[in-house]
């Protein structure tokens, strides 16, 4: 595994055999495929439907928050698009974005292996995420859901009349694939490991996948659990939550938020994991503190199945026992702060390249930061009364969610796109979309925020009651609008890629990991020979990288475009 | 200078204080505010500074690489949970305070329902979607859903206690500054959720006190206090076939029952209070007491949380027995007239 492979193979190589994309071209080879390649594909094409979908929801969010008494939407129609864009964001988008995906696709090549461990499981994993995917759907044409996705009884289970029950059975039945995934890469990362590959030579992003495999297969059970019971008390009457049957209504909430506060950690620590890999490969330098990242990736895993009654503060729970999920959520804030300053100081000394998916990673650190700073509001028992379901939540987890998870997700997508596709993307328009996304992001949620704070509360339809959030809700809206904008370009030019864009040879960026010292596109077996790993992950030689001219660097640079026209 | 700027253009970046809770609570805001401001720039330095220095082609010194380093990471531990832990201990004092009223906190009952907040002042005087309080009066509100989990929330006075079917909570304030404020309801509870809210008027005493004598305006007159209510549904139901001033083989006596310790078949034992009352009421079998059958009907979906409140209020009026028992319920009758205020 010598680092000279990149630059010389990708000029000369005897015609190549099929790749995963060439191996087959029938539908068939495609629905019935155990390639963890493919089948990651097939995830990345339905995620990003139900992302359009979602996408569309909160643009009709914000534009009937523009008046005070709404636009187009009856508060009817309104409740049900608030609860289609958090369901579908959650239980169909961010859950599975990045491990369903990226981590499908890496996860074996990162570990030297041919495929996951159980290659029809992560089928069966696909065609369950699709069949709940169409129930939520379908209950969407029947009418929708009206109750957040947070379905908090006894609003659920007794008194709404929307298509609770499908939309609940569609969430279970998601679980199901997302523990499917979780199995896989815990077996894979355990036994399928190349010789040489330690566990602590193993890229960050497998840490990350591995620690969030272990929330998703202790906590999804759970909430599968309570979803059955709110089922049960729905449809049989059995009294769980609703003190009309015997139950107690805060039950569900700790139940819910059980596997919910983790399941926020299944959608960040992914992309934590692919900014580790971002910051080394455009620094050219070992991560700094390896272990620490690695340990403080297994802690937040760890810490956060005990803080999910901080979403209790004002629910009616002991106050003794809301001071014991205040202080340990103010624990999770120290992992967190560890990994921020390990990368920040990665760059430190390193050979900085500004591509497109450095700036995702920069981008990204900026507003996790945000967002979990001001997690630290609501980890405070004091300040969470007045901001626990207002704008201020609302602002908070976006900057968590979108700002962290959907930009390393569009970082990632943009590192590995040529590896994936085997084509460059035009990087000045991926540049320019990092920005776009970073300023509409910024303008939607900073000013939500403030909004929070004044007292919007969340799920408001209508705030004719307090009209002086108007301005900060246009400034929102106008930030969504960018937003949009900023999503919908890389669409354009990634698509574009596919056909004309350069061809991406091995290794476009210089980068470290088993991953690049294959062809791209891969072919199915993913390496002819199985690679033996003889030195650390990241072992970036900055001083070395200053002399080298990688494809990406000649693009950027435009010499490639000279030398075509010569 | 961005402060003057945003009030140029009537952007608020605070929300009023009008409670005593106010200004605790935003010294804890703006000093988190003040640590996420800070610990944004240092890092948003850190990145920016590195990658300027060391952008590829840029001359920098980038030998002796180091890959870890025992004090920074300990710097980078330490600190955090030093802030962590100040500011757990800073927010959980403030908390605690808005969870204990004090003694000799003025009681209003709030009821939710779909979609509609209901307040009941000690004197009888109903008002929905609207309160009226005085300045300088610790106030207790003893709150109850109807139906789904609804939220009082008033950001001006900085308090927010979620309000849930089947057992009281409270939250409590002490007014400071007389206006106008939004009330809302923050726990989404249906169609309506935004339209489920109002003003709480803050008055001075002596404003308040003539509001509550002519009953307010656009308030439903008190034509009965609670305790009235309360024994009209009584009688109404024939509480007294079988609750009668001393324990029969029928029922146990309800005069002085509230503070009283009562002991059930199941061995437990619990003080008689309000949330004790409503379940003997809806619920008497959940802890029947002891020395007695399954005798009294069930009221749960009967009596709506308004008439179990009445009913309380009128049992607590009862007062002692004719034999003298325990001191609390002297006490118990004491505070019974008192609710007539």
């Amino acid at each position: 595994m010598s680092a000279t492979v990149v630059g010389k193979a990708e000029v000369e190589r005897p015609e190549p055999g099929p790749n995963y994309l060439t191996n087959g071209q029938t539908i068939a080879s495609w629905l019935l495929t155990k390639d963890h390649k493919r089948i990651a594909m097939l995830y990345l094409i339905s995620i990003s439907v139900f992302f359009a979908i979602g996408g569309f929801a909160a643009s009709l969010i914000r534009a009937e928050l523009i008046s005070p008494r709404g636009v187009m939407l009856e508060s009817e129609t309104y409740n049900r698009v608030f609860s289609l864009h958090g369901i579908v964001m959650v239980f169909f988008f961010l859950v599975p974005s990045i491990p369903a995906t990226l981590g499908n696709f890496l996860v074996p090549m990162m570990v030297g292996a041919r495929d996951l461990a159980f290659p029809r499981l992560n089928l069966l994993s696909w065609y369950i995420y699709v069949a709940g995917g169409i129930l939520m759907i379908l209950a969407m044409c029947m009418g929708g859901v009206d109750t957040g996705w947070t379905f908090y009884t006894p609003y659920s289970s007794l008194y709404s009349n929307s298509q609770v029950t499908l939309a609940v059975f569609a969430a279970f039945l998601a679980g199901f694939s997302s523990i499917f995934t979780g199995v896989n890469f815990i077996v894979t990362i355990h036994r399928m490991r190349a010789p040489g590959m330690t566990w602590f030579r193993l890229p960050l992003f497998v840490w990350a996948h591995y620690a969030t495999s272990v929330i998703i297969i202790l906590g999804t059970p759970v909430v599968a659990i309570t979803l059955l019971m709110l089922f049960g008390e729905r449809v049989l009457k059995l009294g769980f939550f609703s003190p009309e049957l015997g139950g107690d209504p805060v039950l569900f909430q700790h139940l819910f938020w059980f596997y919910s506060h983790p399941a926020v950690y299944i959608m960040i620590l992914p992309g934590m994991g692919v900014i580790s890999e971002l910051i080394t490969c455009f620094s050219r330098r070992r991560i700094f503190g390896y272990e620490f990242v690695a340990f403080s990736t297994l802690a937040i895993a760890g810490l956060g199945f005990l803080v999910w009654g901080h979403h209790l503060f004002v629910s009616g729970q002991s106050m003794y026992q809301g001071m014991v999920f205040s202080i340990i959520t103010f624990l999770v804030g120290v992992p967190s702060a560890i990994k921020v300053f390990n990368w920040a100081t990665t760059i430190y000394k390193g050979s900085v390249r500004l591509q497109t998916p450095m700036l995702y990673a920069l981008g990204f650190i900026g507003l996790f930061l945000i967002g979990g700073l001001t997690g630290l509001y609501l980890a405070s028992m004091a300040t969470d009364i007045m901001l626990t379901d207002t704008y201020f939540v609302v602002a908070h987890f976006h900057f968590v969610m979108v700002g962290g998870a959907v930009m390393a997700m569009m970082g990632g997508l943009h590192f590995w796109w040529p590896k994936i596709t085997g084509r460059m993307y035009p990087d000045n328009w991926g540049k320019l979309s990092a920005a776009i996304i970073f300023i509409g992001f910024n303008l939607t949620f900073l000013p939500q925020f403030v909004v929070g704070y004044l007292g919007m509360p969340r799920r408001y339809h209508y705030y004719f009651l307090w009209p002086e959030f108007q301005p900060y809700h246009l400034l929102s809206t106008a930030g969504a609008t960018v937003l949009a904008v900023g999503y919908l370009l890389p669409v354009c030019y990634l698509m574009w890629s596919l056909k004309y864009g350069k061809k991406a040879g091995d290794n476009p960026w210089g980068a470290k990991g088993l991953e690049w010292q294959t062809s791209s596109p891969p072919p199915t077996e993913n390496f002819p020979v199985v690679p033996v790993v003889t030195e650390e992950a990241y072992n970036y030689d900055p001083e070395l990288a200053e002399k080298e001219e990688t494809l990406a660097d000649k693009l950027e640079h435009g010499l490639e475009a000279k030398e075509d026209e010569k | 200078m961005l402060s003057l700027h945003l009030a140029q253009f009537n952007l608020p970046f605070q929300p009023e204080q009008a409670s005593e809770f106010a200004k605790p609570y935003d010294d804890l805001f703006w000093a988190t505010t003040g640590l996420t401001v800070f610990f944004t720039l240092v890092v948003v330095a850190m990145l920016t500074v590195f990658c300027i220095r060391y952008r590829h082609g840029r001359k920098a010194d980038r030998s002796n690489q180091l890959t870890s380093h025992m004090m920074l990471e300990a710097t980078w531990t330490v600190v955090p949970f030093v802030l962590g832990v100040f500011m757990f201990f800073w927010a959980a004092k403030l908390f605690v305070d808005q969870r204990v009223p004090p003694k000799d906190a003025m009681e209003l009952y709030v009821i939710g329902k779909q979609w509609m907040w209901h307040i009941q002042h000690p004197n009888g005087v109903r008002e929905n979607q609207q309160m009226h309080v005085p300045t300088g009066k610790p106030i207790k509100l003893i709150m109850i859903s109807q139906d789904v989990i609804h939220s009082f929330f008033i950001p001006a006075f900085r308090i927010k206690q979620d309000v849930i079917p089947g057992r009281y909570t409270v939250q409590w304030f002490t007014a400071t500054k007389p206006g106008k404020y939004a009330i809302f309801c923050a726990e989404y509870c249906g169609a309506k959720h935004s339209e489920m809210g109002g003003y709480v008027y803050v008055l001075s005493p002596a404003e308040y006190r003539a509001w509550l004598a002519t009953g307010g305006e656009k308030v439903v007159a008190a034509k009965q206090t609670p305790v009235e209510i309360g024994k009209e549904l009584w009688d109404r139901y024939r509480c007294q076939t079988c609750h009668v001033e001393t324990d029969t083989v029928y029922g146990p006596s309800v005069h002085g029952l509230v503070g009283k310790t009562r002991k059930f078949t199941d061995g437990s034992s619990a003080v008689a209070d309000r949330e004790y009352i409503r379940e003997a009421i809806l619920d008497p079998y959940k802890r029947l007491n002891e020395g007695y059958g399954k005798t009294m009907p069930e009221y749960k979906g009967e009596l709506n949380e308004e008439q179990v409140l009445a009913l309380y209020e009128y049992i607590r009026s009862l007062g002692a027995p004719p034999t003298p028992s325990a001191p609390t319920v002297a006490s118990a009758s004491k505070s019974g007239s008192g609710g007539n205020l």
